[in-house]
């Protein structure tokens, strides 16, 4: 019993509730705390990390961390070099992923990357509860009611931070006979199989790399060819990491990479499976044996009876839909974090999404909706920073060459400032960026990082003038990306000659 | 609306601009293009902004408006963003949502590619730009 009444956040009611402590989860709590917003943390999971204390199978992640950079890793620009650690104000809680790297790969192993997230909560000072799952959700006046296995959570906000967790499969007959990624056994035990992984995304790809050497044949099909990430300018496509079976495949080397649609999935009488296919290029039908069959086919969100209360979802993921804040764009006052961000696609510049599915992005995602949700539900004003207007053109070019927010999340992210003839110019700190050039509102610029289709990275900047659209300017490149050259200064001048004059008093 | 890869599949052999395809070929516009939702009020393309997409409703809808007039809407099965796309210019209006909108996307310099590997949906996509050309004839004249 003492050890129970130990636990934190007793059923009750609370202003905000969030559930989850993968890295979403975790990082909504810290900044919450900061702001000092009451809140419960709940998890279904007996310690932090989330996903991450399965995935990715083959123990090593695809975000990197670059333990040595040309910035300190206390400077908020470090944040650009490491993709793993949550964000803190405190330096005993920042930048812990380099500390707990063993020096192999810049890229940390899945347990180092758990170490990391443990060593948050303790350094950070959070406070979970754990093996608390939530099960269902009801309305009850004013208030969401939270049914868990630990009894019911009230609160005026609710926040879940639950991943895009369950295993999915497409309802293609004959899937049901057929392994989920998250089933994979280890690699050993797939010694001298025929391997048919339906799925050409990196969770295939991380599969067929990490079996290479113990299948007999991969065959890895989808209806629609594989994008590298190498050739998207993006994280969009398969990674690096995993192009060696292109490579075999290209060499005849026991790889096959097929452009098909799966049309049923049957057993053989020798216990086995055969995959019916139908090319894409040709419509030719095309079927293959197996030993075995990996259904690399993603996961979907788990929201249980979120749909039931209202909550609009889309798409093969069941993602919700969301507003630029991640609130629910249909029952207001539901907001989720962490990897669910990507249903968000603000503005998805030359179809380039942002990385709000990878930590690095996510991270900046919580802050900007828990500063969302402490002005909008608690009446808590961020510091807007006057600036002086003879800093405002080096402020902006300095975050367009280093700030981790708008690297990490280009074209989606943007650094704003206000130029209202009343107030003069205000830091309205780092704001999503659709919002920014759809919403009404005073005078004033943001500048973010854009990278276009030819793969060339810039900053864009957007002046508003008060009650009217935001207009767009690319400014140059730098082959160093440093983007505080003399055209650019120019160019930024002229184009706030006019949009400053108001707000310099 | 979330909907199964079957569900979807059938929704687009329902669309005009998919309805010569087979169903392979549909499985594969299905994966080629992303589902994307976008709440009341929020811009999908916008007057003068670069990088845009094309864009085919599964739901909602939208308004089509220059330089803040509203010149027409758009629902289930309408498509837009090819004009810029194939253009290599701009958007000339803004494309705004009145209703929750969900649509499958397909990244600008993707459409090309799509294009010609889907001669069909070619043409009629040219079927439609026709269509709306000849209307905006007649609203002149």
């Amino acid at each position: 019993m003492a050890e129970l009444s130990e636990r934190p956040f007793p059923v009750g009611d609370y202003p905000v509730v969030v559930v989850g402590s993968g890295p979403g989860g975790l990082q909504t709590s810290y900044f919450l705390k900061r702001l000092g917003i009451e809140h419960a943390l709940i998890s279904a999971d007996p310690q932090p990390g989330g996903m991450f204390r399965r995935f990715p199978f083959f123990q090593r992640l695809l975000s990197w961390t670059k333990p040595y950079a040309p910035v300190p890793r206390d400077d908020r620009w470090y944040q650009w070099y490491d993709w793993n650690s949550l964000l803190a104000d405190e330096a005993k809680a920042r930048a812990i992923m380099p500390t707990l790297m063993d020096g192999t790969s810049s890229f940390p192993s899945r347990p180092e990357m758990e170490a990391n997230l443990v060593a948050f909560v303790e350094r950070a000072g959070l406070r979970v509860r754990y093996d608390c799952r939530w099960e269902a959700t009801r309305r009850d006046g004013d208030r969401f009611v939270l049914s868990t296995t630990d009894g019911e959570y009230r609160c005026q906000v609710a926040i879940f931070a639950v991943g895009i967790a369950e295993p999915f499969k497409p309802d293609t007959p004959g899937f049901d006979l057929a392994a989920h990624y998250a089933d994979t056994r280890p690699a050993e035990t797939y010694a001298g199989k025929r391997l048919f992984i339906v799925g050409k995304e990196n969770s295939g790809f991380e599969l067929a790399t990490g079996l290479l050497q113990w299948a007999q044949r991969i065959v890895l099909a989808s209806p629609r060819p594989a994008k590298l990430s190498v050739n998207t300018h993006s994280l969009l496509g398969v990674r690096a990491r995993y192009v060696q079976p292109f490579e075999d495949q290209n060499l005849g080397g026991g790889v096959f990479i097929l452009n098909a649609s799966i049309d049923r999935i049957e057993r053989t009488s020798s216990g086995g499976f055969r995959v019916f296919c139908v090319r894409s290029e040709d419509g030719v039908e095309l079927n293959v044996e197996a030993d075995e069959v990996i259904a690399a086919t993603g996961f979907q969100c788990p929201l249980r009876d979120l749909p039931d209360l209202g909550v609009a979802v889309f798409g093969r993921s069941n993602l919700p839909a969301m507003t630029n804040y991640y609130e629910s764009a249909t029952v207001p006052g539901i907001y989720f974090a962490g990897t669910i961000g990507q249903g968000v696609s603000g503005m998805k510049k030359y179809g380039l999404p942002a990385n709000s599915g990878a930590v690095h992005g996510a991270r900046y995602n919580a802050r900007t909706m828990v500063y969302h949700v402490a002005a909008t539900h608690f009446g808590i004003e961020l510091p807007r920073p006057e600036v002086k207007a003879d800093a405002l053109i080096d402020l902006l070019l300095t975050e367009a060459t280093r700030a981790p927010e708008l690297w990490n999340q280009k074209s989606y992210l943007a650094r704003a400032f206000s130029l209202d003839a009343g107030s003069g110019i205000r830091d309205e700190g780092i704001t999503p960026l659709a919002q920014f050039v759809d919403e009404e509102g005073p005078a004033a610029v943001a500048i973010a990082v854009e990278t276009d289709d030819t793969g060339d990275i810039h900053p864009a900047v957007y002046v508003r003038e008060a009650g009217r659209p935001a207009v767009e300017t690319l400014l140059a490149s730098n082959a160093l990306h440093d983007f505080r050259s003399v055209e650019n200064r120019a160019q930024l001048s002229s184009l706030l000659s006019g949009a400053t004059a108001g707000a310099v008093r | 609306m979330a909907m199964t890869q079957q569900e979807l599949v059938d929704m687009l052999s329902s669309l005009t601009l998919f309805a010569d395809l087979t169903r392979p070929q549909l499985e594969q516009v299905a994966h080629k293009m992303t589902e994307e939702s976008f709440p009341v009020g929020q811009r999908i393309l916008r007057q003068g902004f670069t990088g845009t997409g094309f864009y085919v409703i599964l739901d909602g809808e939208v308004a089509v408006k220059i330089d803040g007039e509203e010149r027409a809407r758009l629902a289930k099965g309408d498509f837009f963003g090819e004009m810029s796309i194939l253009l290599g210019e701009p958007p000339v209006a803004d494309i705004v949502t009145t209703r929750q909108l969900h649509v499958l996307h397909l990244g600008g310099p993707e459409l090309e590619g799509f294009l010609r590997d889907h001669p069909q949906v070619m043409y009629r996509m040219l079927k439609a730009i026709a269509l709306r050309l000849r209307n905006a004839s007649r609203w002149r004249s």
